[in-house]
């Protein structure tokens, strides 16, 4: 179960909150091809290890928050960027 | 005398091993007769030659399946397994056991059948009992939309030659007389089942295709983890491995939950996400289920086991992670599906719980593909169906790695399609892996 720091609730359990997935993808510019849509859509580093993804927090505070989290130990390392 | 060559003085596997020669009731009578003490081992351990043919990445049931058929049915021989830990610990040791081919996607029911086919002749293929029991797989539906949508399901699958059938309220109680029908929030209106599916012993899955692959010369390599992937001018060469570098001139992925980790390696990005599925047993009760139930207004899937443990499992826990743990709240999600359900699982408790880390795919389909490296392809992606696709996931990869081209059954599951704009959307939820 991870406990998740919220900058603006305090820490609160998984439960509060919904996955939103890699935070690291960033939309291609409007006038890419279709290999750097396709990239950005589907493909993912999915590290083992340090990993920035989205959290919502859908019981509290309804921010979309970006966690650096660890994807062996769970061990959540900044929030928002911050520690 | 001639001058011996490096090849020629590679130490083979230490001692001579013996055929475990063929398994039958006459030779455990004449086992028996000597206390058996004279069975040989199943398989032989073997530590890595410089070279082969073929090197395949991961000895689960899917890269052990792939060695068995290479060898026994497409004439590759030259074949290692390398296995980081010892052979049959990660997903083929980590599930429920489930076999069946209902599926959406005319695609994937004819490939999850092809694979039912393969679970049917198993042990006779094998010579190894395997425990396949074909006691059916029942999955419930609970509102109208529900029941239009498993029709069309179970229509798909009987137009490519699977069996389905549907059961009204009075049949699904005869069947499962501890079933909940009326239980307020989601009342049963009634079910589907395929006669067909069922349960398999997990791990006889692994030690029957690696008996089966070592017996016709495949080298199975344990505790040799792969570090690299060697490349020249675009061509794989071989893998880096803690017990040192083996050449080979195809190098098959097999790694299911690390299939990113490893192509990381090789340079290439997948559309793949890893995520924890937990499954659990309780305690050991007399015979109290005979089929395999799926719930239909949630995600959860139960069977009793041959020692009396009732065997489930739910969702996956919906955040990335390489973990073969779980988290709590999805353990308890799973258990009150399955109180709904079974209302008498309520005085059960909970013997042994544990995660397998799942490959999930971005379209909730598998790969069985080339890679965008010469001379080296993949097996994975394989979402909650990796077990029951065993058979078949081997035998396609064999062929693809013997002919250079997808069996007719896999061509959808190319890692081209992505790009190409044709996924097989499984599931129907679009790119977003812990929601499937």
């Amino acid at each position: 179960m991870l406990r998740i720091p919220c900058p603006h609730c305090g820490t609160r359990d998984e439960v509060e909150f919904h996955y939103g997935g890699d935070a690291s993808v960033r939309r291609p510019a409007a006038d890419a091809d279709t290999a750097a849509y396709a990239a950005y859509v589907y493909e993912r580093t999915n590290p083992r290890g340090w990993h920035l993804e989205w959290w919502f927090h859908a019981a509290g505070c309804r921010q979309w928050l970006e966690v650096r989290r660890h994807t062996v130990s769970h061990a959540i390392d900044t929030v928002n960027g911050k520690p | 005398m001639t001058e011996k060559t490096a090849q020629d003085v590679t130490p083979s596997a230490a001692p001579a091993f013996k055929s475990t020669g063929r398994y039958s009731a006459l030779r455990l009578l004449r086992e028996a007769l000597s206390g058996h003490r004279n069975w040989t081992r199943a398989w032989r351990k073997a530590e890595p030659r410089s070279e082969y043919e073929v090197v395949i990445i991961g000895g689960g049931g899917h890269g052990l399946a792939t060695a068995y058929y290479l060898a026994n049915h497409f004439g590759i021989t030259n074949v290692a397994v390398i296995e980081k830990g010892p052979i049959g610990l990660g997903n083929v040791g980590r599930n429920t056991t489930i076999i069946r081919s209902t599926y959406y996607t005319p695609e994937n029911i004819r490939f999850y059948d092809f694979s039912l086919k393969l679970w049917e002749g198993l042990e006779q293929e094998l010579n190894f009992n395997a425990m396949v029991s074909q006691r059916g797989c029942v999955y419930t539906y609970h509102t109208d939309g529900q029941r239009d949508a498993m029709t069309c399901r179970a229509n798909d699958m009987r137009l490519v030659g699977a069996d389905c059938v549907e059961l009204d309220r009075a049949a699904l109680k005869s069947l499962i007389p501890a079933i909940a029908l009326d239980n307020g929030r989601f009342p049963i209106m009634g079910a589907f089942m395929q006669p067909r599916g069922g349960t398999v012993r997990h791990d006889a899955v692994a030690w029957g295709y690696a008996r089966g692959a070592s017996e016709a010369g495949v080298d199975i390599i344990e505790h040799c983890e792969v570090t690299g992937v060697r490349q020249q001018g675009g061509r794989v060469t071989g893998v880096e491995t803690t017990r040192g570098f083996i050449g080979a001139g195809t190098v098959c992925l097999a790694v299911a939950g690390h299939s990113s980790h490893v192509a990381a390696m090789a340079g290439i990005r997948l559309p793949i996400e890893s995520h924890a599925l937990q499954a659990f047993v309780s305690e050991a009760i007399k015979p109290f289920l005979d089929v395999v139930l799926m719930f239909g207004a949630g995600h959860y899937y139960v069977s009793q086991s041959d020692k009396g443990g009732m065997v489930f499992g739910g969702n996956i826990d919906r955040h990335n992670t390489y973990a073969q743990r779980g988290t709590q709240w999805v353990a308890q999600e799973v258990a009150a599906e399955g109180v709904a359900l079974l209302p008498a699982l309520a005085n059960l408790r909970i013997l042994r719980q544990w995660g397998g880390v799942m490959d999930m795919t971005m379209d909730g389909s598998p790969i069985i593909s080339r890679l965008p490296v010469d001379g080296l392809v993949m097996n994975g992606g394989w979402c909650y169906g990796g077990f029951r696709a065993i058979p078949a996931g081997g035998y396609t990869t064999a062929h693809l790695i013997a002919h250079g081209e997808s069996h007719p059954l896999t061509t959808h599951m190319d890692l081209a399609r992505f790009a190409e704009g044709r996924t097989v959307d499984e599931p129907g939820t679009g790119p977003f892996p812990w929601a499937h």
